[in-house]
């Protein structure tokens, strides 16, 4: 008679799951068409550091902390756009942001560090783009939300404004916590 | 004027769809024939109002009306004719309501095809598809209205995501969804059954063309979605364990339980009470899909469709359902004294018995690797995801005895047999598959173990299949019936698929390279010179495209042009990869990034071997389902004791 309710038993257990799994979500924005790595880990690399060209990090490297991934190279105008908004980003101290400098000369990057402020907690260098092909990037700026676990939250093409901030960026980061 | 009109009628149907839910099941309580007989015309009306919004709905996007806000979200002026139909689908509202569309048809072809069975059958399995329609409808309506206006009216619409704008697009959902919305057939009998307190193997034969025909279809949108995946997303899988691809697979595993577990319960009147619990699981598992698609409860590369505002709707009407024929169950499930003929431990029951535990084990297993990580994070054990090292290990681990006992189940009687018979027919094959496995790990380049495991499931799956033609054959006197042929048809589909499967995984080379202009790249014999990139102009995008002339022993082979298209609506770009096929292999090159100014580019080159098979295998067993199904046997009104 009672392996009769067991599926029963067991959809209700199902049930309370997928309830929770609703509760956790309602609140964040899935309407932006995402990149395919969105909930997957990120990609596997391995990248000198600006400046530092024997200094190599990992994906592995970045992991237990969430961070930010600016992509941006001195060649391109709407990073200097975006700039001053990332700066005020990283200064806040509520993520940790990380550059990616794409298909850049060092001395150009050098230069435009200079001029335009460096608020990046880290540089990776990808002089080729080669490792940009499995982030799926496509031009710079882009930007991507990677969370302690290593898993790619939230990706977003063009520059970054203080509204993509205040209402996709911060959530995100709430949510986390 | 005219999306108020499909509005009217979305409501009109859900009235429709209302009273059906309703009234023929009281008719068919109280015995009242009259109101029983309520149930097919409200069925037709329903499926009028449903078709006429469908249409409207196709109608504001073939003339651009931006006024309805869903349509300037997923269409644009210059978006290509057969796009501005496929793009009714393309986004959630407009997808629900072909979902409604496909289950409204479903119910008319119900009603239409159920004249020799008793009335009150026939009034419940309407009503509770009703019930689902009722579900379904109030949903759109109240949380997904896609007539909705928006305002100010735009001048320009978003455009479709180009994601989608894709020949596969136009197919995949549809497919997909005659499949999930089929079961819905199956699961509206195991109610009516439950309801009524008996279960007649003559509903059963009755019904199992229909289960046929759902997994048929589905069978066909999965593979047809791997395919998409595979030349549309540029990354050269064909699988990738996605949270939304297991949401199709799950049922699709129960779904060939199911059939299986039919064939015993008409044939032999047993597993009674199983065929009953898998017709619920495989649509439960249909609607459990929908939800992971549609709530976000789950990311993956399907986000595109999902709003966890929507999800806790779902979520009711799947506890309302699921739960509801769950507690039917629990109560009213036949007792096990009226299960029906014995049988012996070596007995083609058993066979089929294994067949359904191993099905629903792979099911059971793709359930726990898709909720795991929501699981985890709910218990805050952090952020996991499962990926493709546990559920290919698991799932070749229960396919391994499925492969092996495959040939066996057709050779052997019912009820009792000599398991030495059918050891004697398969044995010269058996020697054979692995004589031709051990040759392929001997002497094909770069094989290992996972090929020689290819070639073993195919010639043993093909040869096995065949030594049942053949001992049929012998047999003479006795013919071949449509349920034969599909079954053959659907077990050799089995074989090609795991070959394509093994052989893919085991043989494919990937390179990933800087390409200078006129620089040659070789992978097994084939030599790779790109020739450039220039930028070609499409209808609604503009496009970087490559030239990739592919030559073998300084012979020609083709020339292909793999394209990054930038759509001009949106920021967005899409690698439409360039594939040579031929049966034995894929040549696949998929445009990456500019890499200097001198035209380098980065390039994405694969040779694939055998994958063709995957999806030959895949349409073999659809054909097969759908060979079933036409079998003469379901259309007679008494059980057929000449076949064995």
């Amino acid at each position: 008679m009672s392996t009769r309710f067991l599926p029963l038993i067991a959809f209700i257990g199902l049930a309370l799951l997928l309830f929770v799994g609703v509760r956790m979500n309602s609140g964040k924005d899935n309407s932006a068409i995402p990149s395919p790595l969105i909930g997957k880990p990120a990609p596997p690399f391995s990248l000198p550091v600006l400046n530092q060209q024997d200094r190599m990090i990992k994906t592995d490297d970045l992991k237990g902390q969430s961070y930010l991934l600016n992509v941006w190279g001195s060649w391109c105008p709407a990073c200097q756009i975006e700039h001053p908004v990332i700066t005020e980003l990283a200064k806040s101290g509520k993520v940790k942001v990380v550059g990616y400098n794409y298909k850049d000369e060092t001395e150009a990057a050098n230069q435009w560090l200079q001029q335009f402020g460096n608020p990046y907690d880290l540089i990776l260098f990808d002089e080729a783009g080669r490792v940009a092909l499995d982030w799926g990037i496509y031009g710079a700026p882009e930007t991507f939300l990677v969370d302690a676990g290593g898993i790619v939250r939230w990706k977003h093409v063009g520059p970054i404004t203080p509204e993509i901030i205040e209402q996709e960026i911060l959530p995100l980061l709430e949510s986390k916590q | 004027m005219l999306p108020e009109l499909g509005q009217i009628s979305l409501i009109l149907s859900l009235l429709m769809a209302c009273l059906l839910a309703c009234m023929p099941l009281l008719g068919a309580q109280k015995n009242n024939s009259a109101l029983m007989q309520t149930a097919r015309p409200l069925v037709y009306a329903q499926l009028f109002f449903v078709v006429l919004a469908f249409g409207l709905l196709a109608y504001s996007f073939t003339v651009h009306d931006f006024s309805v806000a869903y349509v300037q979200r997923n269409s644009n002026s210059l978006l290509p004719f057969a796009y501005q139909l496929s793009a009714v689908w393309g986004a959630h509202e407009g997808s629900l309501l072909l979902w409604i569309m496909i289950l409204s048809i479903w119910t008319a072809a119900v009603a239409i095809f159920s004249k020799q069975l008793p009335d009150k059958v026939v009034a419940r399995v309407l009503a509770v598809m009703g019930m689902i329609a009722v579900g379904f409808i109030s949903f759109t309506l109240f949380t997904s209205d896609p007539f909705t206006r928006a305002f100010p009216v735009a001048s320009e619409g978003v455009d479709l995501n180009p994601l989608l704008q894709d020949p596969g697009l136009i197919f995949h959902p549809p497919l997909l969804y005659t499949g999930y919305v089929g079961f819905a057939v199956a699961f509206a009998f195991a109610i009516a059954a439950l309801i009524d307190g008996k279960l007649d193997a003559q509903w059963i034969r009755w019904s199992r063309p229909w289960t046929n025909i759902a997994w048929a279809f589905l069978t066909l949108g999965i593979a047809l979605g791997s395919f998409w995946a595979y030349y549309e997303l540029g990354w050269g899988g064909w699988w990738f364990w996605d949270p939304v691809e297991n949401a199709s697979f799950m049922p699709w595993l129960v779904g060939a339980a199911l059939i299986h577990s039919q064939a015993v319960t008409e044939k032999r009147g047993s597993f009674k009470s199983w065929t009953l619990l898998l017709a619920i699981a495989a649509f439960s598992l249909s609607l459990l899909g929908t939800f992971l698609v549609r709530s976000g409860v789950l990311t993956s590369v399907h986000a595109f469709a999902s709003d966890p505002e929507r999800g806790l709707y779902i979520l009711t009407f799947l506890i309302i359902v699921i739960g509801g024929s769950l507690v039917l169950f629990a109560l009213r499930a036949p007792n096990k004294d009226e299960s029906g003929q014995p049988f012996t431990a070596y007995s083609r029951e058993t066979l089929l018995l294994l067949n359904n535990l191993l099905l629903t084990a792979a099911a059971f297993m793709v359930l726990i690797g898709t909720l795991y990580p929501l699981f985890a994070d709910a218990l805050k054990l952090g952020k996991i995801s499962v990926g493709s090292p546990y559920f290919g290990f698991l799932f070749s681990l229960l396919m391994l005895p499925l492969v092996m006992l495959l040939p066996f189940g057709p050779l052997t009687r019912w009820q009792k047999d000599q398991p030495s018979k059918a050891v004697k027919l398969l044995a010269p094959w058996a020697i054979l598959a692995v004589v031709s496995g051990a040759v392929s790990f001997f002497f094909l380049k770069d094989s290992g173990f996972k090929t020689t495991g290819g070639v073993i499931a195919a010639v043993w799956i093909l040869l096995g299949t065949f030594a049942f033609i053949s001992s049929r054959f012998k047999n003479s006197g006795k013919r071949f019936t449509a349920e034969m042929i599909g079954m053959t048809l659907a077990h050799a589909g089995v074989g090609l698929f795991f070959f394509g499967v093994l052989m893919t995984e085991s043989l494919s080379i990937e390179k990933d390279v800087a390409a200078k202009p006129n620089s040659t790249f070789s992978m097994r014999g084939y030599d790779f010179s790109f020739e450039g990139v220039e930028q070609v102009e499409g209808p609604n995008y503009v496009a970087d495209r490559g030239t990739v002339v592919i030559r073998k022993d300084k012979q020609l082979v083709t020339t292909l042009y793999p394209e990054k298209r930038m759509y001009a609506s949106g920021g967005n770009s899409m690698t439409e990869a360039a594939i040579n096929s031929k049966p034995h292999r894929d040549l696949y090159v998929a445009l990456g990034e500019p890499l200097d100014d001198k035209g380098s580019w980065a390039l994405r080159l694969y040779v694939k071997p055998f994958i063709r098979f995957i999806w030959l295998g895949a349409l073999l067993m659809a054909i097969g389902g759908f060979v079933v199904s036409f079998d003469k046997r379901f259309k007679r009104r008494n059980a057929n004791e000449a076949n064995p």
